[in-house]
């Protein structure tokens, strides 16, 4: 191997990296709020992309019939979770919120019917689109068991991941798609080649990661959701909503899936099922940083995307095997280093 | 009217029921306590009270029925408990530990910074270790956390649930003191306690549990004279 072809498959390596990262720090930031790991995240991302590529060819995507349906059926849960209550009055509000709020990007599409949108408005309306879906998930499937075991919740979400990959068939069909290019810039650097493409990934990773750390560093938000990932309880008592808190998580996690998604649909081609593979390579970053760490999750996402680019270029049969494998040194290593909270002492 | 009333309040924990038919009430600007012997319920009582756990029985605050209203809601209203293991913000510092007690009132920010400062002159160690983790903190700061980080809501009941739990005893006196001063604040308090001593010397009034029933009530001064608390709590001795 050549110095030239290393920088390439490093830089190759970096930008599948940092689709990883995005991905990965919604695992964290989902998980540390709320206990649940995700599964269905990736496909979240993949939504994104055929959402994005429906738009480009003047179609209504399939995440509008998605969208409506899970809203109608969150909505009615909580109207009948606020009857048993006795909280009339708080129905309007939540209403608002589970059914108004989440028709209003769907109705923006079914309404502008077969016009072919500039790329600007497409990003922003697919994003919009992709953006309820988990926070209803979450209404419908877990906020009933939220005070389940974490391998419950994990259980559900495998099972939720599949339910999404059929609904995923049913609603874009087994076509695959390819997004138009969103920059033709290239940049040579030493004499290698940089997509802006490239660029563009590298530089939304960079600047939702510093996002994230300054909504979590700074911001009463951002505290709040923090403490209700520490102490529950603790959050609680200070009049802090967990439900409240897993919103703001499952919504924060789904721009970052959103955004990769939209990153990655010009550079490889997305089917229904293409998520969990994405999700699940993230998921092995998610893990290097213990499902806690922001910057050590970052750092392990962007080390799976190279791994992998070098893998593929050695032997692409066993690139997914390769990158699968790291798991268990990791684990090991984790195993002996890892401080156990008070919490999981006392499970 | 009684600031908090709780009437015929029962907590089961599936088929052992922890608290049966207990009413206590406070009114505004009294140190009310509940003590008793570990196991007696009491903070079962309290955990019910803010919430926490479900129970039957009436919960009015203020005048309210709160009894259906979530812990959060109560916490909106001024009901504040600080509970036995203290629950605070481990991996956050000092300070937004106590920024995240105004919570309630995350609206009014300029307040927010002066009564930070505030709870800094009632408690300067909090100021010297203001950017120290809250995990890190001896028993004592962290009881004093707790306490700091509650009065940040500008609670109108506070609900204490064993403050002096593993103290030494000049950072319980300490406590104590801390507690007693509260009533300038026209908070009104509602302590339980092992240390029956220490608190019917804080309180006004004073409730005795037993197995999940109250057995004795009275004026704190009545209460600490009663020859049948003294053979079995106070055990003749000062705190």
């Amino acid at each position: 191997m050549t110095a030239q072809i290393a920088a390439i498959l490093t830089i190759d390596g970096v930008a599948t990296g940092a689709i990883y990262v995005l991905i990965a720090l919604g695992f964290v930031l989902i998980f540390s709020v709320t206990r649940i790991i995700f599964v269905p995240f990736g496909d979240i991302a993949a939504f994104t992309a055929l959402t994005l590529a429906a738009l480009e060819t003047g179609q209504v995507p399939g995440t509008v019939g998605l969208t409506v349906a899970l809203a109608i059926l969150a909505s009615a849960m909580e109207v009948v979770s606020l009857l048993r209550s006795g909280q009339r009055d708080r129905i309007p509000r939540r209403l608002l919120f589970y059914l108004v709020l989440p028709l209003v990007p769907a109705a923006l599409v079914w309404a502008s019917g077969s016009i072919i949108l500039p790329m600007p408005l497409r990003i922003v309306l697919s994003l919009a689109l992709i953006l309820p879906i988990a926070p209803l998930l979450d209404r419908i499937v877990y906020r009933p068991i939220a005070d389940a075991s974490v391998l419950l919740l994990l259980t559900v979400s495998v099972a939720l991941h599949f339910a999404l990959v059929g609904l995923g068939l049913l609603f874009f069909g087994p076509e695959g798609v390819r997004t138009k290019s969103l920059t033709d810039y290239t940049m040579i650097l030493g004499g290698i080649p940089i997509s802006g493409q490239t660029l563009l990934i590298v530089i939304a990773a960079i600047v939702f990661a510093a996002l994230l750390f300054v909504f979590f560093g700074f911001t009463l938000s951002g505290k709040a959701l923090h403490a209700t990932a520490v102490n529950r309880t603790g959050a609680r008592l200070m009049g802090v909503r967990p439900e409240k808190s897993g919103t703001i998580a499952f919504l924060l996690g789904s721009l970052l899936a959103g955004v990769s998604g939209v990153l990655i649909a010009p550079v490889n081609t997305i089917f229904y099922d293409s998520g969990f593979l994405i999700g699940l390579k993230a998921f092995v970053g998610a893990i290097m940083g213990g499902m806690v760490s922001f910057p050590l999750t970052a750092i392990g996402a962007l080390c799976v995307g190279i791994l992998e680019s070098f893998a593929a270029f050695y032997s692409s049969a066993f690139k997914e095997v390769i990158v699968f494998a790291i798991l268990i040194p990791v684990l090991v290593a984790r195993s002996y280093t890892a401080v156990h909270s008070e919490e999981e002492t006392e499970e | 009217m009684s600031l908090l009333a709780l009437s015929d309040i029962a907590v089961a924990y599936g088929k052992a029921e922890a608290v049966r038919g207990v009413s206590l009430s406070v009114e505004p600007g009294q140190i009310v306590t509940v003590i008793g012997p570990n196991g007696a319920g009491k903070t079962s009582l309290l955990t019910a009270a803010i919430g926490l756990l479900p129970s039957s029985g009436t919960i009015t605050f203020d005048g309210q029925d709160v009894s259906r209203l979530e812990t959060e809601q109560r916490v909106e209203r001024g009901l504040c408990l600080v509970p036995e293991r203290r629950e605070l913000f481990a991996d956050m510092s000092v300070r937004d530990n106590l920024v995240l007690g105004a919570y309630t009132r995350r609206r009014e920010t300029a307040k927010i910074k002066s009564d930070i400062d505030d709870i800094y002159d009632r408690f300067p160690r909090l100021k010297e270790r203001h950017k120290q983790h809250a995990g890190t903190l001896s028993g004592g700061e962290r009881q004093m956390l707790a306490l700091g980080r509650a009065l940040m809501a500008r609670p109108r009941l506070l609900m204490l649930d064993e403050p002096s739990l593993g103290l030494a005893p000049l950072i319980i006196r300490e406590i104590f003191r801390i507690i007693a001063s509260l009533r300038d604040l026209g908070v009104s308090i509602l302590l339980v306690e092992q240390n029956a001593r220490a608190a019917l010397e804080t309180a006004d009034f004073g409730y005795v549990m037993e197995t999940g029933e109250i057995v004795h009530d009275g004026t704190a001064g009545d209460l600490i004279d009663d020859p049948r608390l003294i053979a079995s709590y106070l055990g003749g001795q000062h705190a």
